[in-house]
């Protein structure tokens, strides 16, 4: 039961405020605020609890979601449940941010009245909402130069509309439907590794496959090699496997066992049709090697000598943050790296990397009163990067077709995205 | 409107809503309208804008009403004058053609929330009851619900009630979970809503046509039904089942709770049902919300798998998340995975954040009960380091390790030295002074170390440190007289004469007259055990009995555990509650085990007798699996060679809502194998509670015994 909601921002503006019930008074916002203040670091715990109140609190788009409950709630109701209304949000604003909340309160209200009725959550489904739902978004991305590079003189397509795909994925829901029509497939997957020595020691793989709106069934086809669990190996190619896979309801899966076609409902929001998950050992070699000497130099510094090795195809973008803790304030280091004494670390940012190449860095800190011991105290390298068009798992979309009832052929994207969710190596 | 203040702000926009031009153009009155919304949720206070707003709410356009609603119903209660004037606009629109205005009209009469407006307000609800649109009846359901929250003391009408009733079987799913939800809070006083076999099934057969929402809501209801025959049970299970595996949390959690529920009685059948749930809860916490992670976390606690490696921490994860993955890695440990798991919390000790670190520290403490070697050699190394929290945690998880595993002792001894230099927090001082006074002989600086705090005492904040040096300072003196006789002289002269706290005062003067009565006595109170060689430690957990959290299941309470930092019942030292002065002296030593009870009178101890055949000293685990099933769960036993054999166990008692008391029972019982003095502790006194506990554990007892088929006559004493 969901006594009150509100959206708090990072500097504790009130941006909305719903009483469903008439229980609390509305000072429980000032309250919260106290209390996630009162804390030290960044990081409040998700539940927090004034007398009987219970505060229950998802962070999303730098800005607090907070539904005050009480004791006998089942926080995971609850904390689906405010993920599930920032994704409503996000699908009817557009995005997820302090402005376009300011700019969108009162379809906000609109939303909140629907979905919520006395504490009770009584749908989130995009496909009831849009009956009810009546104000328009307003949109809060401004006019940009970018967008007209899309088009080119006297109208004509340019090469670029071909490959990136239009800014329709943040546009909200009721101008979509006005567009074109445009569908999003995407496949993320989050990857946990744990090197030490140079040896995988852990791996998981945590994915999910995403769809935007599609207004009518549409048939997904994966590798006709992906199987689930260990047991059912197909043939002797490289086959996908994944060991845990789960889909969502809408999902049909008649087709699945014999041609591994994904058959779905029509739906308006975004939806993810299938979740998996890999233990234990990565299908392909580590995406990125680093090979970290760390020593100390004749007059007490600290030297750090990073080499980096990544063996994906080419052209991929990411980030790579390393983060050393080190006992004291250091000097500047040599290279164009960040340096941050307060939480110390060393981010060493790397806007692009081609693959099969080796990068390399060092490092040299001064830390006052350094001993042996010390060298213990750096801790394991993090490695965060986004790799697009590339899937650890393997898994490819085959095609994706409409169902033929529905005429018009909109464009189809897919997209796949690998993430980092926790890539560390130990020194 | 920036530049305004509140007011001019509330007499700008009074000015544009009551301007005929405005009000003709609806776009433009519409954007007035909306500006006083973002005044109102910016906290300015527009209540004097409630006439104008009335007014604007007699209109066609149904964006603007439903922004007008949004005012009124924030403003209703200051003006329930005014808000007669809204009801009929509002009646009126409950005739509209239009299904979406007649809900929202339906909606917001019942959210205005003032009593003086329900007359009117019922007979709209009434029809509503029987509309034909489903989202009206929707509304008008949970309506009626809102109405008798607004006067609690009003019974409800019967006809509503059994409408309600018979509205659980509309053919909309969310009219139906409403019909649930309201009857429940209408029928709160009676216990909610009557679910009988009927309703039951019905129920669970619709249950697929309902949204996730809806689903856990019905299954939380349904925990109320007992089914009849066990064929019934059954059968709702296997029905069950497929939500049981669902990919949404919500639905997975609140299923488990109910197999949970409905199964109390079924150890066997509870047990597989956690096996299966076990896939999606570990889904959960892989999830990609780092809150429904938490959440995932703080319920996974009570299912052991050999999923070790899903709860090594990411290094981008917040502290709570990290804590609380160590709290399950620590119960996960076994031969195999040992040194894995250390050399990853070996890793999280170093963490930026202070807290974590410590949480790291104290979880290879715990680790170290069992494996002592490897974590003795990785908290040596982390003295090497000689950062001030690092330390600090390291020398009260060393206390809390000596005092569980004396073996360990030797080891300590050589690392605790100079280790005063660095530990400031007053937690850190009074672990080291505790380690230097029970094993200060071995510890060759151990004066010097002593030595520092006592010049320091006079500007000493910690009442805790104090008392801690008072009684160091006294063992150490029992075993190192020369070094320490000047020494204690000064700390016992200043404690009397210049300290202001109370209780150190009286602590120093017991101590003074207990040395009057001569060496030999004093040596006979003070030294005390230094560790308490009984407890062998059971690797892996002790299983709890799924009955015991099956209520905080899928609710806040195991989330809001997790805040405070783990294992805080060692903060303290292990046996501190034997310092205190106490009446009855000669019973201090028998206390130390129990130092978690927190005051004398709270407990009462019984001996007793039990005569049975000998029992299998050799197969303890045979006995634990035996009182495991009349719900006795072991703490420890010693090693079968040990003689006297003990063997330690606990129970509590749920509280009744008949006795007056709150609070539930704890027993804590010793099994000695010999003839020594014998206790139960117990607290509060609830002489039912332990009686039958006494019977049910000569009869576990016995059981076992004749199963051993062994005529060798043996005592056994309970204390």
């Amino acid at each position: 039961m969901i006594c009150q909601f509100f959206i708090l921002s990072s500097k504790g503006d009130h941006l909305i405020y719903k009483d469903f019930r008439g229980e609390n008074s509305s000072d429980v916002v000032r309250v919260f605020y106290e209390k996630v203040t009162a804390l030290p670091g960044d990081q409040p715990p998700v539940v927090m609890n004034h007398k009987d109140v219970y505060f229950v609190h998802v962070k999303q788009g730098g800005l607090f979601w907070v539904v005050t409950t009480n004791s006998a709630s089942s926080p995971f109701t609850i904390i689906d449940f405010i993920n599930k209304l920032c994704s409503l949000v996000k699908d009817y604003c557009g995005t997820l941010s302090e402005r376009s909340v300011q700019l969108n309160f009162a379809l906000i209200y609109e939303l909140l009245d629907e979905v919520v009725d006395y504490g009770y959550i009584q749908t989130t489904s995009c496909d009831v909402l849009k009956n009810f739902i009546q104000t328009e978004a307003v949109s809060s991305r401004s006019f940009s130069l970018f967008d007209l590079s899309n088009v080119a003189l006297f109208g004509a397509e340019t090469q670029q509309s071909k490959v990136a795909p239009s800014s329709a994925a943040t546009r909200p829901i009721h101008q979509r439907e006005q567009g074109k029509s445009e569908i999003f497939v995407d496949v993320v997957e989050r990857l946990t590794v744990v090197i030490g020595a140079n040896v995988i020691s852990f791996a998981f793989l945590n994915c999910s496959c995403e769809c935007f709106p599609f207004p009518s069934e549409m048939r997904i086809g994966l590798n006709e090699e992906f199987s689930i669990g260990r047991s059912q190996l197909r043939g002797y190619g490289a086959g996908v496997r994944v060991d845990e896979c789960s889909f969502h309801q809408n999902v049909k899966l008649d087709e699945f066992e014999s041609n591994r076609i994904l058959k779905l409902c029509p739906s308006q929001g975004e939806q993810t049709v299938m979740q998996y998950q890999l233990r234990e050992e990565l299908p392909c070699a580590a995406p990125f090697r680093l090979f970290p000497t760390v020593e100390r130099d004749a007059s007490g510094r600290l030297l750090m000598y990073l080499k980096l090795r990544c063996d994906l195809p080419p052209k991929i973008l990411f980030v790579c943050l390393i983060c050393p803790s080190l006992s004291q304030e250091l000097s500047s280091p040599d290279q164009s790296a960040e340096l941050k004494p307060q939480s110390r670390v060393v981010v060493w940012s790397i806007p692009k990397v081609n693959g099969g190449t080796q990068l390399s860095a060092l490092f040299k800190v001064d830390v006052p009163g350094l001993c042996s011991s010390s060298l213990l105290e750096v801790a394991p390298v993090g490695l965060s990067f986004e790799v697009p068009k590339w899937t650890c798992s393997g898994l490819q979309v085959r095609f994706l077709r409409l169902s033929p009832v529905y005429s018009p052929a909109g464009e189809r994207w897919v997209r796949y995205i690998t993430h980092s969710d926790s890539y560390t190596i130990r020194i | 409107m920036p530049y305004l203040s509140g007011e001019d702000t509330v007499k700008e926009l009074r000015r544009a809503l009551s301007n005929p031009n405005v009000q003709s153009d609806p776009l433009r009155y519409r954007n007035t309208i909306t500006k006083v919304i973002r005044a109102m949720s910016q906290g300015v206070d527009v209540s004097a804008l409630f006439p104008e707003m009335v007014k604007a709410c007699a209109t066609v356009d149904i964006v603007q009403k439903k922004l007008v609603y949004v005012f009124l119903c924030s403003y209703a209660s200051l003006n329930p004058d005014l808000s007669l004037l809204v009801i009929n606009t509002l009646r009126k629109d409950c005739q509209d053609a239009n299904p979406m205005v007649r809900s929202l009209a339906l909606r917001n009469m019942t959210n205005l929330r003032l009593p003086g407006l329900v007359e009117y307000v019922e007979q709209p609800l009434s029809s509503g009851l029987r509309d034909r649109a489903a989202c009206v009846r929707r509304v008008a359901v949970l309506g009626w619900a809102k109405l008798h929250n607004l006067q609690p003391e009003t019974e409800t009408d019967a006809a509503v009630v059994n409408e309600l009733y018979s509205l659980l079987r509309d053919p909309d799913p969310i009219v139906m979970v409403n019909c649930l939800r309201a009857l429940e809070e209408v029928l709160k006083e009676e216990g909610g809503v009557a679910i009988n076999k009927a309703i039951a099934h019905h129920l669970l057969n619709r249950l697929k046509e309902c949204d996730v929402w809806a689903q856990s809501d019905i299954l939380r209801i349904l925990e109320r039904y007992c089914p009849q025959t066990e064929g019934e049970l059954f059968d709702i299970l296997s029905l069950l089942d497929s939500c049981l595996i669902c990919v949404a949390p919500p639905v997975m959690a609140a299923t488990l709770r109910l197999f949970l529920c409905l199964c109390s009685s079924l150890p066997a059948v509870c047990h597989s049902a956690l096996e299966r749930a076990c896939g999606p809860l570990l889904t959960a916490c892989g999830s990609s919300s780092r809150e429904m992670r938490f959440s995932a976390l703080a319920h996974i606690q009570v299912l052991l798998g050999a999923h070790y490696k899903r709860f090594f921490c990411g290094y981008a994860e917040p502290a709570f998340i990290k804590q609380r993955k160590m709290q399950v890695l620590v119960e996960l440990v076994n031969d195999e995975n040992v040194s894995m798991l250390l050399d990853e919390l070996k890793g999280y000790c170093t963490d930026v954040n202070p807290e974590t670190a410590q949480a790291a520290i104290s979880a290879i403490g715990r680790i170290a009960r069992s494996y002592s070697d490897k974590c003795l050699e990785i908290l040596t190394g982390l003295l090497g380091l000689k950062q001030e929290h690092i330390t600090s945690a390291v020398v009260q998880t060393l206390r809390d390790l000596v005092w569980a595993c004396p073996q360990c002792s030797d080891i300590v001894c050589t690392t605790i030295e100079g280790c005063e230099q660095i530990i400031q927090d007053a937690q850190g001082r009074q672990a080291l002074l505790w380690l230097l006074g029970a094993h200060g002989e071995r510890v060759p600086s151990a004066p010097y170390a002593l030595e520092g705090f006592i010049d320091g005492v006079r500007f000493e904040g910690s009442l805790c440190v104090k008392m801690e040096l008072l009684s160091a300072a006294l063992r150490l003196f029992l075993c190192r007289p020369a070094e320490m006789q000047d020494m204690l002289g000064r700390l016992l002269h200043y404690c009397i004469e210049e300290e202001s706290d109370m209780c150190v005062r009286d602590h120093a003067l017991l101590y003074y007259r207990l040395l009057h009565c001569g060496i030999e006595e004093t040596r006979r109170f003070v030294q005390m055990r230094r560790s308490d060689p009984g407890l062998g430690v059971l690797i892996g957990r002790p299983q709890q009995s799924i009955n015991s959290w099956a209520q905080s299941f899928n609710t806040m309470q195991p989330l809001c555990g997790a805040t405070t930092t783990p294992d805080t019942s060692t903060r303290g030292s292990p046996e501190h509650t034997n310092f205190y002065p106490k009446t009855n002296l000669s019973k201090e030593l028998r206390t130390c085990q129990v130092d978690s009870t927190p005051t004398e009178e709270d407990f009462f101890c019984l001996e007793t007798l039990i005569q049975c055949s000998l029992i299998p000293v050799d197969s303890p685990y045979s006995l634990q699996a035996a009182l495991q099933l009349v719900n006795i769960q072991t703490m420890a036993f010693t090693p079968t060679s040990a003689i006297p054999w003990k063997f330690y166990m606990y129970t509590h008692t749920q509280p009744e809502c008949s006795t007056k008391t709150a609070h539930g029972t704890l027993i804590l019982a010793e099994l000695l194998y010999s003839n020594e003095a014998p206790d139960v502790d117990e607290k509060p006194r609830d002489e039912p509670a332990l009686m039958g506990f006494l019977s049910i554990l000569s009869t576990v007892l016995n059981t076992v015994a004749l199963q051993c088929e062994n005529s060798q006559q043996g005592k056994t004493q309970l204390s």
